[in-house]
């Protein structure tokens, strides 16, 4: 464990120092940046729209119940931008891109492809990781920043629909505006700024340690998804804890 | 890549090599040269190191014990790679899935930016044209045979214009035909850019047709090192053995 640790850290400071050379790789920049924001745009839709809708449907009826009906709005606001915008896209991004990062690299690992660009002199790290990491992490803050309207849209619906709720689109968002501050958009885009570095480095160390054939790629799928979800659900509480603290 | 130096080819020298994986020791104190200029074939039995030793020469791995030195510089130093030219071409020839075979031979100059993209292409199609892979530029690797993978492998190697090139099992998984294709290309090459030649190779008739001399290696170590002549001629019962293993269908049967 602690060895894996430590070679991501390896590996993140490596991708870190060789962000200067972004500009060399721009066109695999792009290529990612089409595979992670377009393509995942319609699955975040919907994923938001739905949490957002729960999450009224959950707490609607409660707080009408008890009379809380005017922080509905607000309350859901602060939870999708703060929290479940942030960690679903981030682990919708694990399972969708992480995924694939590893299984791409696994593979050009075990059917030698990375030997063949090391002999050539060329860095996996500036080749593979580097277009990787830029990518992810344009792409999923931008999903995010996509993802927390519509997730507030979805609780609107929901609450002006649903009988046991009835609270108008005007109420919704009247609410909303007085409780969520552009701080709070921006703390959960911070956070998933943070996600998208982790995501990457972690199935990026997967692929590229990966040993044996199909099966071994298929273990790094695995363990990059699985490991991915964790550091993102642990990274979250630390980066709560951090950003109450400084507030 | 910048500080070239002038002369086409370089000396190998690998002192005292020794890898072990786990309880496994697969070198076991491997000496050998190889002068500039050279074709030097390693053979040997399945599983004797042949592989491992060219992945050690080529700096994909680092020895336990031993050095292996270019021009008398040792190979993990930080600046050889970038001073010598070297290639390798894979038994799987490890071409980029992803990428077309035009991209694939080319890759080495446009990520190290040498040439402009037209450069690029038209330095593309005059490699591909010398392995006989004309008017193929632009299609998906996937879409070719183990041969030509092996040629486009090959043309890859080329376009680094190597000093040193090393080729891993290169007649393996191909027919006889096409075996005396790439042997013919490996001696054009040689004959051409004067490259220091290395090749991994079970192959008996590529050893004995280009090498200029054989290293027999078993478990390991090296059983004899000599001219083609010298190692057909060999006392030695194992490297007898393996040079005229043939198959006896009399002594299968009940």
């Amino acid at each position: 464990m602690f060895r894996n640790l430590g070679q991501l850290v390896i590996l993140f400071w490596q991708t870190l120092w060789s962000l200067p050379l972004t500009w060399r790789q721009r066109r695999k920049v792009f290529d990612q940046l089409f595979e992670i924001g377009n393509a995942s745009l319609l699955m975040v839709c919907v994923l938001s729209l739905f949490i957002g809708g729960v999450l009224a449907l959950q707490t609607g009826p409660v707080l009408v119940e008890r009379g809380a009906s005017s922080v509905l709005g607000g309350m859901i606001g602060l939870a999708f931008c703060k929290e479940l915008g942030p960690v679903m896209m981030a682990i919708l991004i694990a399972g969708r891109i992480g995924s694939a990062m590893a299984a791409e690299i696994g593979s050009m690992r075990v059917y030698n492809e990375i030997d063949a660009l090391r002999t050539m002199n060329i860095s996996p790290i500036h080749y593979l990781v580097l277009p990787r990491m830029v990518a992810i992490a344009i792409a999923l803050p931008s999903l995010v920043i996509f993802a927390i309207p519509v997730g507030w849209l979805g609780g609107a619906m929901v609450s002006a629909l649903n009988g046991r709720i009835s609270i108008g689109f005007e109420a919704f968002f009247g609410d909303l505006r007085t409780m969520v501050e552009v701080g709070d958009v921006f703390n959960g885009v911070f956070k998933s700024f943070v996600f998208a570095l982790a995501i990457c480095t972690i199935s990026c160390q997967q692929g590229l340690i990966t040993i044996g054939g199909p099966r071994g790629i298929g273990r790094s799928v695995t363990k990059a998804v699985v490991n991915s979800i964790v550091g993102i659900v642990i990274l979250d509480y630390i980066l709560t804890r951090t950003l109450l603290y400084i507030k | 890549m910048m500080n070239v130096d002038a002369r086409q080819n370089v000396r190998v020298e690998v002192r005292g090599l020794r890898k072990r994986f786990g309880e496994n020791e697969v070198l076991n104190g491997i000496s050998f040269n190889v002068e500039p200029g050279e074709i030097f074939i390693i053979m040997g039995p399945s599983g004797s190191g042949k592989s491992v030793l060219l992945r050690q020469i080529i700096g994909l791995e680092e020895p336990d014990a031993g050095e292996i030195l270019i021009e008398n510089e040792p190979i993990h130093s930080s600046d050889v790679l970038q001073k010598y030219r070297m290639a390798m071409v894979f038994q799987s020839s490890a071409l980029l899935k992803s990428l077309t075979v035009g991209e694939n031979v080319g890759l080495y100059l446009s990520e190290h930016q040498l040439k402009t993209p037209e450069e690029i292409d038209r330095i593309v199609r005059e490699k591909l044209e010398l392995v006989g892979l004309k008017g193929i530029k632009d299609r998906s690797t996937s879409e070719l045979s183990g041969g030509m993978q092996k040629r486009v492998a090959l043309a890859r190697a080329l376009v680094i214009e190597p000093q040193l090139i090393l080729y891993d099992e290169p007649t393996s998984e191909l027919d006889p035909f096409m075996s005396v294709v790439i042997a013919e290309e490996i001696l054009k090459l040689r004959n051409r850019i004067h490259a220091t030649s290395i090749i991994v190779s079970h192959d008996r008739d590529l050893a004995f047709g280009i090498g200029d001399r054989i290293a027999m290696l078993s478990d390991g170590k090296i059983m004899q090192i000599g001219t083609p002549k010298e190692i057909k001629e060999s006392r030695d019962p194992q490297i007898q053995r393996f040079i005229h293993a043939e198959l006896n269908a009399n002594s299968t049967k009940p």
